[in-house]
């Protein structure tokens, strides 16, 4: 009964989002309140529709209620709760309903917290935001339907995919799609001001804080499943180029370009057009990856032609909402002109710069991705696009990207002083290359490049640390006075020194594993040790041990150093009963930033073991990095600007056309 | 139809949890080794998803890998060894696609889109800074400026 009510919470919300979708845009164009005070309940309602749904699949999947066809599917009644829970987005259409649950639980927040909106543009965003709910609720209600029962009920589920089951799989697709439909704000914003035909700073300002949020949930989301992918399939490697990545890095890509150019937006009332449109390619690109995720044209085009229901309706989205979007772009683009004029050496020029390169790198991601795929619909040929031709394209685009970084913040508004931002920037030169030999010293040499890559990061974070020491004028004045300065810094340029200082510390992570990683593929018997990153391993044997649902064989490591015994290893291979499945569990130990990671092989002969032993010096530096990125954009978040800047904005006339402005 | 079974069989099997280079393949001489493992990242495992030879655990990624090397002791250069695995399992093998015609599109784009992109923002900064400085007035707006100014 209760699954019945959840399937039906499901329609009244497709019903709720058509209201939402339809009446508040007549309402801004007939100017009636009554009309556009509609999509802020509807909205909520909407929300909370979705969110009893969600929690009814939740329900169901929590008692094992086998009786539902996706329950049975990928639940088992042994499975521990943690995984019973986040089994729920662990299929393609329970994520789904995850997808459609955030989405409307933004259009929720913009309901509640847009009190300072203009009243038409609130509208229509909330109108647009239904359009795109109303697309998804009829995707899962015509092709994905979790709530599907099955007569009779088995007496047990088939249990989720192992690899799934890890508190990895708890957080990173909710954190994922945070970021992936977050973005779905800023579209729905960018829309409304095609369809007011009027954009001005404060429309930047407003948008801003979606981004930003959007943004890091989303550095939040990628980071997550890249240290996820690296801990448990046992391979080492932390990112692949595969498709699904590609699919989430694309938006992420677009979305830092996005946030850069609003901010130019925001301050300086240029590069309206074009903030407008990476707004709309950011969610085409969340709708694309989607797509490709969720259709299965990835694993072949023929898996998709055998089953093309769902990827037809989600491309049929797709080709609506970007063709549509584009569309508008091309009508209404010129009514919005771009005021503040600016000279190419500037910070706004920096900050054209950065969308330049994103955007082509966003482009070559995409291209790469969807190449082949095109290539072989076309004329049949087979072509493969992997990881090398990632790492040369995207690499080779990233390093003027790297070496401007710094450059920006320090540039004045409308015209910079280039010679002296050098200036003041030799020393972050002088102190990365200084780093950089060290750390080329300490390592006995390896590749030269490794060494620039390391003094490339270094002076990103140095860079971005002289941007604040310049503000509070640190060396320049007393140092009580630079530290009441420092203080007073508005957050929004913590913001900017934290995520700047995280790209380089990643960076720094990134050169250091691919440099200077070593890996040891031996057959190791009881008492065999192995040399690696300065420490020796010692196999002790192998232990059988079970959990709730698998059963696992496991090997004993102890780590010495110098002859002393330091601390030990576990390193398993699991196999899971319900679908006879075989999983691995990496042995992991960190050091510092850097981790010896274990992974076993098979048993070769009586009593030897394949072992696979890795040293990755500074990895956590990868990871580490991202959380600074998480950590710059919660800060700017906090800033006063964000916060209050709107609300003292709104009780002048809010948006004044453009063109009078002019 | 059964060679796409197989595929998906084989496709399974690499999720388990052997690895890819195994000890008994590995060459003896350090140098030669290293050069197989770049070789190996360079191409795919022809059965699995987006994967390496290097990093595949299937059967045939085993028996490419086996392949590069015999072929990398037997003296060829790495461009030598790339071709004879061209040759036998077509440009698929590849992950790093060879500059062709039908690639053009591919590795073009990146270049395409930064001169395409450079050239919009120049013509844009060109036209602003020109309708900024505004233009000259003509002798007709000259004449009249003086009668309007003559009292």
């Amino acid at each position: 009964m209760i699954i019945e009510l959840g399937h039906y919470a499901l329609v009244l919300a497709l019903a709720t989002a058509f209201v939402q979708a339809a009446l508040p845009i007549m309402g801004a164009r007939l100017n009636d309140r009554a009309l556009m005070e509609l999509a802020s309940s509807a909205a909520l309602a909407c929300f909370l529709l979705v969110a009893f749904s969600f929690a009814v699949l939740t329900f169901a999947y929590v008692t094992s209620d086998f009786s539902v066809r996706n329950v049975w599917e990928n639940s088992h009644s042994l499975k521990p709760l943690i995984y019973k829970i986040s089994g729920v987005w662990g299929n393609h259409e329970g994520s789904m309903l995850l997808w459609l649950l955030i989405l409307v639980f933004f259009s929720a927040l913009v309901a509640t917290f847009g009190r300072n909106l203009p009243e038409t543009l609130k509208a229509n965003v909330l109108a647009v935001q239904a359009w795109i709910a109303v697309a998804f609720t009829l995707f899962i209600l015509l092709t994905s339907n979790p709530f599907a029962r099955l007569i009779p009920a088995p007496g047990e589920g088939k249990d989720l995919n192992p690899i799934l089951q890890d508190i990895g799989l708890a957080i990173h697709p909710p954190l994922l799609y945070l970021g992936y439909v977050g973005f779905s704000v800023c579209f729905s914003f960018a829309i409304a001001a095609l369809i007011e035909g009027r954009i001005d700073a404060a429309w930047a300002r407003w948008v801003r804080p979606w981004t930003l949020a959007a943004w890091t949930f989303l550095t939040a989301g990628i980071s997550m499943g890249s240290y996820w992918a690296y801990y448990e399939l046992g391979w080492g490697g932390w990112w692949f180029w595969d498709p699904v990545e590609n699919a989430s890095f694309m938006p992420w890509l677009a979305g830092t370009a996005l946030l850069h150019s609003a901010l130019v937006m925001e301050k300086r009332e240029a590069l309206k057009i074009w903030t407008v449109l990476l707004a709309i390619m950011t969610f085409s690109l969340s709708l694309l990856g989607t797509f490709l995720v969720r259709s299965g044209v990835l694993t072949s085009v023929h898996a998709f032609a055998t089953d093309p229901t769902r990827g037809v309706f989600i491309l049929a989205i797709l080709v609506f909402f970007i063709g549509g979007a584009f569309s508008l772009f091309a009508f209404r683009a010129s009514r919005l002109k771009s005021g503040g004029i600016f000279a190419p050496i500037s910070r706004e020029g920096a900050l054209v710069f950065n969308n330049l390169i994103l955007t082509t790198a966003t482009a070559t991601v995409l291209t790469g991705t969807l190449y082949p795929l095109v290539l072989e619909a076309l004329t049949g040929d087979k072509i493969s696009v992997g990881p090398p031709f990632f790492n040369m394209t995207f690499g080779l685009l990233m390093l003027p990207l790297l070496f401007a970084v710094p450059f920006g913040p320090l540039l004045a508004w409308k015209r910079g002083d280039l010679a002296g931002v050098s200036q003041r920037l030799f020393a972050a030169v002088a102190v990365g290359l200084f780093f950089g030999c060290i750390y080329y010293y300490v390592m006995n040499g390896g590749p030269i490049l490794a060494l620039f890559g390391i003094a490339l990061g270094v002076y990103v974070i140095v860079g971005a640390l002289t941007d604040l020491a310049l503000r509070s004028g640190l060396g320049k004045v007393a140092g009580n006075v630079a530290w009441r300065r420092f203080s007073g810094l508005p957050r929004s340029a913590f913001g900017t020194a934290l995520a700047h200082i995280g790209l380089g510390v990643t960076l720094i992570g990134i050169v250091a594993v691919t440099a200077f990683e070593t890996e040891t593929v031996v057959e190791m018997k009881p008492g065999m040790t192995v040399d690696a990153g300065g420490y020796t391993l010692r196999f002790d044997g192998m232990r059988n041990g079970s959990g709730p649902n698998y059963s696992e064989e496991s090997g004993h490591f102890t780590i010495m150093s110098g002859g002393v015994v330091v601390t030990d290893i576990w390193s398993s291979k699991r196999l899971y009963q319900a679908r006879r499945m075989p999983t691995t569990e990496a042995g992991i130990r960190t050091f510092g930033l850097s981790q010896l990671y274990v992974s076993l092989g098979d048993q070769i002969s009586e009593g030897g073991i394949v072992v696979r032993i890795w040293w990755k010096p500074m990895i956590l530096c990868i990871w580490g990095g991202t959380l600074f990125m998480m950590a710059g954009g919660f800060v700017s978040l906090s800033d006063r600007r964000l916060r209050v800047g709107a609300p003292t904005r709104a009780k002048r006339p809010k948006t004044i056309p453009v063109g009078a402005a002019e | 139809m059964n060679r796409f079974l197989l595929a998906l069989f084989l496709l399974m099997a690499s999720f388990g949890p052997s690895f890819a280079v195994n000890p008994d393949e590995v060459l003896a001489d350090p140098a030669l080794e290293a050069r197989a493992r770049a070789l190996s990242a360079e191409l795919r495992c022809m059965v699995c998803q987006n994967q390496s030879i290097d990093d595949s655990n299937a059967e045939l990624a085993k028996d490419l890998r086996v392949l590069v090397r015999e072929r990398l002791v037997n003296g060829d250069s790495d461009a030598a060894v790339i071709d004879y695995v061209v040759s036998r399992y077509g440009e698929f093998v590849l992950l790093k696609p060879r500059l062709e015609t039908k690639t053009m599109i591919l590795w073009g784009m990146p270049i395409l889109l930064l001169l395409a992109g450079a050239a919009t923002l120049l013509v844009a900064s060109v036209k602003r800074s020109r309708q900024s400085r505004g233009t000259p007035l003509s002798d007709d707006e000259k004449e009249k400026l003086k009668k309007l100014l003559q009292p």
